[in-house]
């Protein structure tokens, strides 16, 4: 989709800031451009939407050269979402969300509708599209700030440290949500970090730049596994080396069988369910298997007498992953977070699996104590029961 | 004191109209012209620094001996003093055009023209709302300058209040001088009330929430 070739920005009085860049980027890519300060990963952002002219070299956006393009019309057709967030100050959150359509003319009700849909998408409530920004945390002004990037349906989005200003629970919700988006909208999203959990997190490649030069391009996995050279190895850390040893590397081969309840069951069920599988927790499902919220110890107290129901008491706000996701992320969201457990779901977010603590110290005790397979299996088949 | 106002409470409505209306013109002219330059110089820094040091020196002229410039070049009457006063009006305008221009947040600008605007674009919906507090603040200095230097246009025959106060420095009759200058002051004060409450009718709305955060 997006291929870049021997691309160079000599600034002026010679210093290189980018020396002969080469990346191919396919559509639907999480890429991250990594580096320390003055690493050029700044500069090779923005010369893709020529924010920054380069010295030579070539780029193509779907067969198109990049540098012959209109700069306005390229720019309009790529999202781009800065660190200091650069929201117009004097617009409401609606015409800061649809500033794109609106220079490309886009009809009044288009836009407004466009506002609607999108406001949805990073969780603020459509009320919050008269306010102005200042009225709104700087985690939610980022927010819009993704939106923004989004609005005129842009396949392709440039993120300059998106998140380095936010705090780091801020940062850790936004990470998820923006990963979210991205996959479920099948968006190319180029990303600049100079922190590497992030983009472990994020990417599905990451491009490692050092004193301008790409020194490696490549999963995460990869990366941690074969670092190219010591620099990528000191950069990477000797503990996230470490971290990635195990062999298990997804939720999915450590998750246990969830118990869990539909909603139109009554509490006493519940209560009942609870005893007899020995838990303190039911996860909430619907008649389709979907994950609704979750049920535990805490939501009976008092309630018991007035409410009847599982639907009256249970708590919708439950923090979840997806299948396939990385174990590493599970285990600090669960730590982070300090959950109990956190549940597994596919897809059609239906609720396949559970990751607790337990297993957790499962996975250290392996990590530490080597490869005994079937000690670990052994734990497992008890704890399911 | 008071006889002064009654006697002449006809002439006083007529001078004061002609003052408001000589200020006015030349303050409109001066707006016209120092805020398109003023946009125009935000975008070419060092030709800001020549035109900039041009209308300063302009502004250190004595206004009396602009006045009298005027006289060979435009006659007497009220052009030329329109003309002087609008030269005055210049500096302050085209100053604070160019600092509420230059003032606009770079990340704001930027991310306009990283959304794809033109440089038009960012002038009219970016960087020209953002500076309207400064630039009218400019306006409303030019104002009070211009409404107080156009008592010198009597000189020139231009009328307005001026022309009491001048009389009564030759007739030696201090309720004119007084009474003239009063009139003026309360001028200004009215224009700058007036333009204030232009300023915030103008300043966006967004502008003027500071910080008063909801969630």
């Amino acid at each position: 989709m997006l291929k870049i070739e021997n691309l160079t920005k000599v600034y002026r009085g010679g210093k290189v800031a980018v020396d002969q860049l080469n990346l191919d980027i396919n559509q639907g890519e999480f890429i991250a451009f990594i580096g320390t300060s003055g690493s050029g990963k700044t500069t090779a952002l923005r010369m893709i939407n020529r924010m920054v002219e380069p010295t030579s070299g070539k780029m193509t956006l779907n067969d198109k050269d990049i540098t012959k393009m209109n700069p306005v019309t390229l720019r309009r057709s790529i999202g781009y979402v800065i660190q200091q967030i650069g929201l117009m100050p004097h617009m409401t959150i609606r015409d800061n969300i649809t500033l794109v359509p609106h220079l490309l003319k886009w009809s009044k009700e288009k836009k407004d509708e466009t506002a609607r849909r999108l406001i949805e998408l990073v969780n603020l409530p459509p009320s919050y599209l008269d306010y102005y920004p200042a009225q709104l945390s700087g985690g939610q002004q980022q927010r819009i700030g993704v939106l923004r990037a989004l609005a005129a349906n842009q396949d392709i989005i440039l993120m300059d440290e998106p998140f380095g200003a936010l705090d780091p629970i801020t940062r850790d919700t936004l990470q998820d949500l923006i990963k979210d988006i991205q996959q479920r909208l099948n968006k190319t999203v180029i990303f600049v970090t100079h922190d590497m959990d992030e983009a472990i997190k994020l990417a599905d490649r990451i491009a490692i730049m050092h004193e301008g030069k790409l020194i490696q391009f490549d999963t995460p996995d990869n990366i941690l596994a074969n670092p190219a050279n010591d620099f990528v190895k000191e950069f990477i850390g000797s503990h996230r080396l470490i971290q990635q040893k195990p062999n298990i590397k997804t939720v999915d081969e450590v998750m246990i069988k969830p118990i869990s309840i539909t909603i139109e069951k009554s509490l006493d069920e519940a209560i009942r369910l609870m005893v007899e599988k020995r838990v303190d927790t039911l996860f909430v499902t619907d008649g389709d298997n979907r994950l609704q919220g979750y049920l535990d110890v805490e939501s009976f107290t008092g309630a018991r007498k007035t409410k009847k129901s599982v639907s009256e008491c249970y708590e919708k706000d439950i923090f979840y992953v997806k299948t396939g996701s990385k174990l590493q992320d599970s285990v600090r969201r669960i730590l982070k977070r300090n959950l109990k457990n956190i549940p597994v779901v596919d897809e059609e977010h239906r609720l396949v699996g559970l990751v607790t603590r337990a297993n957790i110290v499962d996975i250290v005790y392996d990590t530490i104590w080597g490869e005994e397979e079937e000690t670990v299996q052994n734990k497992k088949e008890l704890m399911s029961e | 004191m008071i006889t002064f106002f009654t006697e002449n409470s006809s002439d006083i409505l007529l001078k004061t109209w002609e003052h408001f209306y000589i200020s006015m013109i030349a303050l409109l002219l001066g707006v016209l012209i120092a805020v398109p330059i003023g946009i125009l110089l935000s975008k070419t820094k060092y030709v800001a620094k020549v035109v900039l040091s041009i209308t300063s020196v302009l502004q250190t002229v004595p206004s009396l001996a602009l006045l009298a410039i005027m006289i060979p070049l435009l006659g007497v009457g009220k052009v030329p003093a329109i003309v002087a006063l609008c030269i005055y009006s210049l500096l302050p305008i085209l100053n604070n055009t160019f600092i509420g221009m230059n003032s606009v947040n770079e990340n704001t600008k930027g991310a306009g023209i990283a959304m794809g605007m033109t440089t038009m674009q960012s002038i009219i919906l970016v960087e020209l709302p953002l500076a309207i507090p400064v630039i009218m603040s400019g306006i409303r200095l030019s104002a009070v300058y211009v409404i107080s230097w156009a008592t010198l246009a009597s000189y020139i025959g231009a009328g307005g209040l001026g022309d009491f106060i001048f009389n009564g420095l030759n007739l030696y009759q201090t309720e004119l001088i007084v009474g003239g200058a009063i009139i003026v002051t309360l001028l200004a004060l009215l224009a700058d009330f007036l333009l204030g409450k232009l300023e915030k009718w103008v300043t966006p709305k967004g502008l003027k929430i500071e910080g008063g955060r909801t969630s």
